[in-house]
């Protein structure tokens, strides 16, 4: 047994960590595939910033140069490559991204926004075409919710725009909810169990009878709703 | 090509049962094959009232769960050989039916009858849900009161969205045949107007049944009351009914207060 221990020098302490990076498989022609990089970064830019990216190089063949290049591409996009896989280690310069091996496949839940995005503009508004019966609640808070028919008792519209009913409102209805405080209800008879703009509510009670059974208009004037008949 | 049918309500008490009993036999005696299916588990009603309660062998969850054959549970009418009546288990619970199992009991009865009308329980549960689930045509049973006609009206939801129909993006067939109409009360405006329900629940109407002894009568009888007085006023209203369901026009009637001899006479009670 010694006497005295050396003062142990203390060791890197080193943490694993896994992310998931996305997969660029570049097909030949590369020209034709940055083409395709750039068609999605036309359609969502920013999407793959600060995301790690590993290129997988086994459906190509390229020589060091060629390699080189093809990361140069991707920088002069902002896209920096983390690691490369699928290659052999001599084609790869120093500067290059190191060579990565045993990564695991795994599904990527941000793929969706991507193609919703290339699809359509955004729809914002709601159109139901049949009467809303009691029970049911439709909650729409992208926009404004038309119904072309009534809104039964003991039925409820959520909106986060304005809501329109083309008949009799005799459930609930519940427009601005992401905090628009500039959204209507409009109903043709008002009959409603409860309107709310807002987060502002009125219970049928609190509605002016002399309104009931006439066409109308819920709004909000700073911190009071006012029902105003319609024409 | 048979149609099946649900008699369907939200709310209990309204006249489901006697309607389906009713209709079923109105069918059958414009010379349909009809089948009557109660799907009240536990609570079944139908067999008493059509008069059948002690012939009952198997029932609807035997043949659902592969116990008993349809032919061996369906029990055929005493009085009208194409009226048939598939009953209820009176010893289980709604739990016992399967959607699968449903949906081969009725695909079997389509091959056998026109028509197969299915007796809905109350509520909107399981029991309910697995009546209207396979149906073409509804019936919604509504007497001329604020709850039921609310509850008729999340019926007509479900009506809309659970049903197979709806979920292939068909629609259901939906009819409100008004029960326990009473003139008197109407009159009086202690009731629903037949106008204030139609314009709620946005659906035609079949028919308007008038509030009358005669239906308690049938029933406490075994026998619909379109078999037991066909005369009656109740009777003529569900014929009319049944023939407009077999696609016939028939003018529709709003019951009217009928005043007795004597009322007429000595109607008015001068001050």
């Amino acid at each position: 047994m010694r006497a005295q221990a050396s003062p142990m020098r203390q060791q890197v302490r080193l943490r694993g960590r896994s992310y998931v990076a996305f997969v660029f498989a570049p097909v030949v022609p590369i020209v034709g595939w940055l083409e395709e990089i750039d068609a999605t970064l036309a359609s969502s830019p920013g999407f793959f910033v600060g995301k790690p990216v590993v290129l997988d190089l086994s459906g190509v063949d390229l020589s060091q140069s060629a390699i080189a290049h093809l990361v140069g591409s991707l920088v002069q996009r902002n896209i920096r490559v983390l690691g490369i896989e699928g290659v052999e280690a001599d084609r790869l310069e120093a500067n290059m991204p190191p060579l990565l091996s045993g990564g695991r496949s795994c599904v990527i839940t941000r793929t969706e926004p991507l193609e919703k995005r290339e699809a359509k503009p955004k729809i914002n508004s709601l159109l139901l075409e049949s009467p809303v019966r009691s029970g049911q609640s439709i909650i729409f808070t992208e926009g404004d919710v038309t119904v072309l028919g009534s809104v039964g008792s003991g039925a409820e519209i959520v909106a986060g725009g304005s809501i329109h009913v083309y008949g009799t409102l005799r459930g609930r209805a519940m427009a601005g909810v992401n905090g628009n405080s500039a959204a209507r209800i409009y109903c043709q008879k008002i009959e409603a169990e409860l309107l709310a703009i807002d987060g502002y509510y009125q219970t049928a009670e609190q509605i002016d009878a002399s309104l009931r059974n006439r066409p109308a208009q819920a709004w909000l004037q700073g911190e009071i709703m006012r029902i105003t008949p319609l024409n | 090509m048979a149609k099946v049918l649900v008699v369907t309500s939200g709310k209990g008490g309204v006249g489901k049962t006697t309607s389906t009993a009713a209709l079923g036999a109105a069918l059958a005696q414009l010379g349909k094959s009809v089948a009557v299916v109660d799907f009240d588990v536990g609570l079944r009603n139908l067999d008493l009232v059509m008069g059948a309660e002690r012939r009952v062998v198997f029932d609807l969850i035997n043949v659902v769960h592969g116990v008993a054959k349809l032919q061996q549970a369906l029990i055929r009418d005493r009085r009208l050989e194409n009226l048939w009546l598939l009953p209820a288990s009176q010893t289980r619970d709604k739990d016992s039916l399967t959607d699968e199992g449903v949906g081969k009991v009725i695909a079997d009865l389509r091959t056998r009858f026109d028509w197969v009308l299915c007796d809905s329980p109350a509520g909107i549960e399981r029991g309910a849900t697995l009546a209207m689930r396979y149906a073409d045509e509804a019936i919604i049973v509504t007497n001329p009161e604020v709850s039921s006609v609310r509850d008729s009206d999340r019926i007509i939801g479900m009506l809309d969205s659970k049903t197979v129909k709806a979920e292939t993006g068909e629609r259901v067939t939906k009819h409100v045949l008004i029960t326990r109409y009473d003139p008197v009360r109407a009159a009086k405006g202690e009731m629903l107007g037949i106008e204030d329900i139609l314009e709620i629940l946005a659906v035609p109407l079949l028919g308007i049944i008038p509030e009358s002894q005669d239906v308690l009568r049938a029933s406490n009888v075994g026998t619909p009351v379109t078999l037991n007085d066909a005369a009656s006023a109740p009777a003529r209203a569900y014929f009319d009914a049944a023939r407009r369901l077999t696609g016939e026009q028939i003018a529709m009637v709003v019951p009217a207060e009928r005043k007795g001899f004597m009322n007429r006479l000595l109607g008015r009670r001068a001050a």
